[in-house]
């Protein structure tokens, strides 16, 4: 048995999991699911695409690849820019619509604002870019054997290193500063954060930028892995909210291990039943999930 | 900022008229009074005078409908409860709730105020500055817990500790803000008669260093020993106010505290 799905499955689930690590916390801070977050991501992806055009424009040539990946320093470079501007989207969307109604409306008002945010981002981006796929590069990548039948391209190594790394940096960001602590106590309780004297309100933008900023990252990722589409997000959404729920609301480990359980499940449905199942996987799990333990593996009883 | 040793004295706490309604019920209706620097002031009263009400709204959990509230001669009635905190309003509640899943120590580390890591960016363009100052933060975060004898179970879920223990675990986050006032919502409420002494000796100590305390409580014999000012308060209003000693032997006290109609 070839277990390829492992390789496949574990960089998809760890984009999966940087996508819901936004997802989990503004749903645990502000009770409400984020339509929008899947098109932050791609969002994000078509930044990091037009600014590492632009920059080889700039340069007049194409920026040469590094070493045996595809991925130039103008993608890795348009890859920060998108970070960059995506938080700023989320703080933008924040400060327009989601504290707005917060204040007053019920969280069902919130979920149709996110998804009506969704819909009009999706249909900018394709008004600008079309609905024709991009490609950050026309390179093949030659596969190199692991052993057991499995099979990587040097930039599927590339973007799981790119990944863990970003993970650390999260990782130090909550457990060793103040703004992680204040965001996970924020996430763990908002009204009792608020009456112990925490600036409610800057931590969810902190959380917004964060969350922005990483959906930018992994929709970067998916970009350079696969293809830029308008939909690419929105097709991402059922499994950032299968992670974010089965890790449990508001725990970032979670997250990610559930991100990277999703990831592998689609894999392995890819591999042994049919790539044309794929995107039912995460929808079997969320209901298996809800049906079982609806707390998710780190969650708080309700 | 002017030097404040050139200014006249000042309390450190005036409330004037201070009114909170919900409703047509005024659970605070029309309280005035002052608390020097350094003083320890009790409030009493049968339940429902109003007393965690007034709380609320010297910390900022409610919004009063009427009156002033002045910390250091500032008005502060209509600040945010982060914004009082930041400058030295601390506060402790009746039961206490810490971060279930965060350590004890995190959660008294979430007392700090103006820390450079709570913003995102100086994490990456200074982290010299973050980390130097998160080491500062953790030790003394540690000092506090060994000053409220919890420092054994500073890496325990703080879900796990004991009422009494919550409510120790709570000084210590407060006075991570170097407040100047702390507000203590019945601290004696719930506590083992052992861990009493050691919280009644605390906050004799903190006084000593400097620290101002208002407190709730329904327990007379430590308001007798901790406060020399006491405020009584019964269905909102204001009922008496003095010693300990002259306010327990005032009759329309005894007449509140066994459910007699105010006159």
């Amino acid at each position: 048995m070839s277990l390829q799905f492992l390789a496949d499955g574990l960089l998809a689930g760890l984009l999966i999991g940087l996508g819901a690590i936004g997802v989990t916390l503004t749903y645990a801070m502000l009770r409400f699911a984020n339509f929008a977050h899947g098109e932050m991501m791609s969002f994000g992806a078509y930044v990091a695409w037009s600014a590492s055009f632009l920059l080889s424009a700039l340069a007049g040539t194409a920026w040469p690849a590094m070493g045996p990946f595809s991925i130039t320093a103008a993608v890795l470079l348009g890859g920060l820019a998108a970070m960059i501007l995506t938080a700023g989207l989320a703080l933008l969307l924040d400060r327009l619509l989601f504290r707005h109604l917060a204040g007053r409306g019920e969280a069902i008002t919130l979920v149709i604002a996110s998804f009506g945010a969704s819909m009009a981002l999706r249909s900018l981006i394709e008004f600008a870019f079309s609905s024709s796929p991009l490609y950050f590069s026309s390179d093949l990548q030659i596969a190199v054997r692991l052993g057991m039948g499995i099979r990587v391209t040097p930039d599927q190594l590339a973007l799981i290193g790119l990944t863990l790394c970003l993970l650390l940096a999260i990782h130090l960001l909550v457990t060793r500063t103040q703004a992680g602590r204040a965001m996970r106590a924020v996430a763990e309780n908002p009204t009792l954060a608020a009456v112990v004297g925490l600036d409610v309100r800057r931590v969810v933008g902190l959380t917004w930028v964060m969350g922005g900023a990483l959906a930018a990252a992994a929709g970067t990722m998916a970009g350079i892995l696969v293809q830029i589409r308008p939909n690419m997000g929105f097709d991402f959404l059922l499994p950032l909210f299968s992670a974010a729920i089965l890790g449990g609301i508001g725990s970032i480990p979670g997250a990610i291990l559930g991100g990277i359980v999703i990831g592998l499940a689609e894999a392995a449905c890819v591999q042994f039943v049919g790539a044309e199942w794929r995107a039912a996987v995460a929808f079997l799990i969320l209901v298996l999930l809800l049906l079982l333990r609806p707390r998710g593996f780190f969650g708080e009883a309700a | 900022m002017s030097d404040p040793s050139s200014l006249p004295p000042m309390p450190l706490l005036t409330v004037e008229g201070l009114v909170k309604r919900f409703g047509g019920v005024a659970a605070v209706d029309g309280i005035s009074f002052t608390l020097e620097a350094g003083q320890i002031m009790g409030v009493i009263g049968p339940n429902g005078a109003g007393k965690t009400t007034l709380f609320d709204c010297l910390a900022g959990s409610q919004l009063p409908d009427a009156g002033q509230i002045r910390l250091a001669g500032q008005r502060i009635e209509r600040l945010p409860a982060w914004r009082r905190t930041g400058i030295g309003l601390g506060r402790t509640f009746q039961i206490p709730r810490p971060f279930p899943a965060m350590s004890v120590l995190e959660n008294v580390m979430l007392g700090a105020k103006d820390q450079a890591g709570e913003r995102i960016l100086p994490n990456w363009v200074a982290p010299g500055r973050v980390r130097r100052q998160e080491a500062a933060c953790r030790e003394r975060a540690h000092e506090l817990l060994t000053f409220v004898t919890l420092a054994s179970l500073s890496h325990a879920p703080a879900g796990s500790l004991s009422g009494g223990q919550r409510k120790l675990l709570e000084l210590a986050r407060a006075l991570m803000a170097k407040p100047s006032l702390i507000l203590l919502d019945e601290p004696a409420a719930g506590v083992n008669p052992a861990l009493l002494e050691i919280i009644i000796e605390r906050l004799l100590a903190m006084n000593r260093a400097g620290t101002t305390l208002l407190l709730i409580e329904h327990n007379i014999d430590m308001v007798a020993r901790l406060c020399r000012h006491v405020l009584v308060m019964a269905n909102g209003r204001p009922l008496a106010a003095g010693t300990p000693e002259n306010v327990t032997s005032d009759p329309r006290v005894a007449e509140a505290y066994l459910g007699g109609a105010v006159a």
